[in-house]
């Protein structure tokens, strides 16, 4: 078995008296594709926001590449290589699209060890970033002349721009048509390939069982199941969850 | 242009000014007008550097530019400094009163960051008013030297002074925004949760924004002691240098370094011509019914107005 590039355990959260997460263990493995489902209000952006560095967890530990992040701002997370897209896209409105990825190359990419990129040689890799999703021809033009599924494509772009090893999708397909959710999963799927571990953060399930190699759901702010996507949906408890009793 | 021509550029400008209003102008007012139009340009530009590029409201303008120049008023008691000393110090004492509201602030975002920068100008306003060293609410006198240290008169002199300041200022903005920082500062300014994603630091990043900025602002302060020979309070913190410098970048455009530039021009310029011809009391009117056209007809600007027909026209 590969090694694991995420640890969590224990992990709680809670916002005053409404407990949010409570002790979750999740283990993801370098190079897998791992789905994260649960209902409306079941932590799931609460989780990707804690292993992100957005919010601080509570309670227990996360190990990312074998070295502990807790307490650890967002921008050093993202400089380690554990990038994530927003649920709702946030681009940088004021900014073209090439100078949207451009942050990332000079904050991250250039903040680390090793390769410091030039000023025409980031030019060249954001524009490469922007072909890869398919953006190339709006590479001046600002985010508010895109149509939906382009900015979330941006915002994958822009996650993936900081050279992650990890990257979190949160909701990247939601409210989209099933071609454009099509797109959006040839996109996830070369960036596999390409050797970043993603966990998918997603409601809709067609999209979630083709994508995943192993499930995980949370419901209520616990971890209820955890293994292959079949026999995850088929467990009694996230049957409950989902269609009631 | 690349950044270092354009510091040489820049400066080239500064020195042509500098040398064709001595050779021209006989007449003693116009420097002390000019003098006023180029602190607002330095004051705007300042402001610029958080409010336009980083996003955070300041409205303690007064404060950091009273700063300098009670800092002035502390070392022409004490010491014999030259004023380009001053304005250093002045402008380090700032940076700290900066850095300090950064700091204490960074939780803080629109509007309560504004409102807690009004609320910096008053602590600040309170705690001179009290201090009876440096005149309390009384003010003080500061006797400027008979004779200028360079050449002309000594209004002259601190009018080369506030040129040269408005010189590194504006390079110093240009430069920002064509560098990493500016990028980061932009970042901050669309998402900040969206730029720490991305990696920028966005705490480091607003500290240096709020430091850079209030600095300049105290720079620019620390001449006034010398230029109006009493200073009180409410002249030193007065209303109008925080209205000026948020309308003055507002009506020349925030995203570009030349708006701050053009808008401190244009206001300042007017209200110096009022106050000849009508009354001192109009400054504000002015600038407040400016404020409300702009906002209406072109929100982004002068800079933004031409932005977007040259857009318009490129389609």
């Amino acid at each position: 078995m590969a090694a694991p590039i995420l640890e969590v355990s224990g992990l709680g959260k809670r916002f005053g008296g409404f407990v949010a997460l409570e002790n979750i263990d999740i283990t993801v493995v370098t190079g897998e594709r791992l789905g994260l489902i649960g209902p409306n209000g079941s932590g799931k952006s609460t989780l990707v926001n804690c292993l992100s560095g957005t919010l601080h967890h509570d309670s227990g530990n996360i190990v990312f590449d074998g070295r502990p992040i807790d307490g650890m701002p967002a921008y050093q997370r993202t400089r380690l290589g554990l990038a994530r897209s927003f649920q709702l896209p946030k681009p940088f409105r004021s900014l073209n699209l090439l100078d949207n990825l451009r942050i990332p190359l000079l904050y991250t990419v250039n903040a680390r060890h090793g390769a410091h990129l030039a000023g025409a040689a980031i030019d060249e890799r954001c524009r490469a970033l922007l072909a890869d999703v398919g953006l190339a021809e709006k590479a001046l033009h600002l985010p508010r002349d895109l149509t939906q599924v382009e900015m979330r494509k941006l915002e994958l772009a822009r996650a993936v721009a900081s050279a992650p090893r990890l990257l979190f999708a949160d909701e990247a397909m939601a409210g989209l048509s099933p071609s454009e959710i099509e797109e959006i999963l040839v996109v996830l799927f070369r960036l596999n390939e390409q050797g970043i571990t993603i966990v998918l953060i997603e409601h809709i399930m067609r999209a979630v069982m083709s994508f995943s190699t192993r499930l995980v759901v949370l419901v209520a702010g616990q971890k209820i199941a955890d293994g292959a996507p079949q026999e995850a949906i088929r467990n009694p408890e996230v049957e409950r969850a989902y269609l009631g009793e | 242009m690349d950044t270092a021509r354009f510091w040489i550029v820049s400066f080239i400008v500064a020195v042509v000014i500098l040398v064709l209003t001595r050779w021209l102008i006989g007449n003693e007012y116009y420097f002390f007008a000019a003098y006023q139009v180029l602190q607002f340009i330095v004051l705007a530009t300042a402001w610029n550097i958080l409010g336009g590029y980083t996003g955070y409201t300041n409205f303690g303008t007064g404060a950091f530019f009273a700063v300098g120049a009670y800092t002035a008023v502390v070392l022409h008691k004490t010491t014999s400094l030259p004023v380009p000393v001053m304005m250093l110090v002045g402008g380090i004492m700032s940076g700290i009163v900066g850095f300090g509201m950064g700091y204490l602030t960074l939780r803080l975002k629109g509007v309560f960051f504004a409102i807690a920068t009004l609320a910096l100008a008053i602590v600040a306003q309170t705690l001179i008013v009290n201090w009876d060293y440096v005149g309390g609410s009384r003010g003080i006198y500061v006797i400027r030297p008979q004779q200028s240290p360079l050449y002309g008169s000594y209004i002259q002199y601190l009018y080369s002074l506030m040129l040269t300041l408005t010189w590194i200022s504006v390079a110093v903005a240009r430069t920002i925004e064509r560098s990493t920082l500016g990028l980061g500062f932009n970042a901050i300014r669309d998402d900040e949760q969206a730029a720490e994603a991305a990696g920028v630091p966005t705490l480091r990043l607003k500290l240096i924004s709020t430091t850079l900025s209030g600095a300049l602002m105290g720079m620019s302060g620390a001449p006034l002691p010398y230029y109006v020979t009493y200073l009180d309070p409410a002249s030193s913190f007065n209303l109008s240098y925080a209205v000026n410098s948020v309308a003055m970048p507002l009506i020349g455009g925030m995203t570009s370094w030349i708006g701050p530039v053009i808008g401190a021009i244009l206001l300042g310029t007017i209200q110096q011509l009022a106050t000849v011809t009508i009354s001192s009391a109009l400054n504000l009117l002015i600038v407040g019914v400016l404020l409300i056209v702009f906002v209406v007809i072109a929100p982004n600007g002068i800079v933004g107005l031409v932005q977007s027909r040259r857009r318009a026209r490129l389609r």
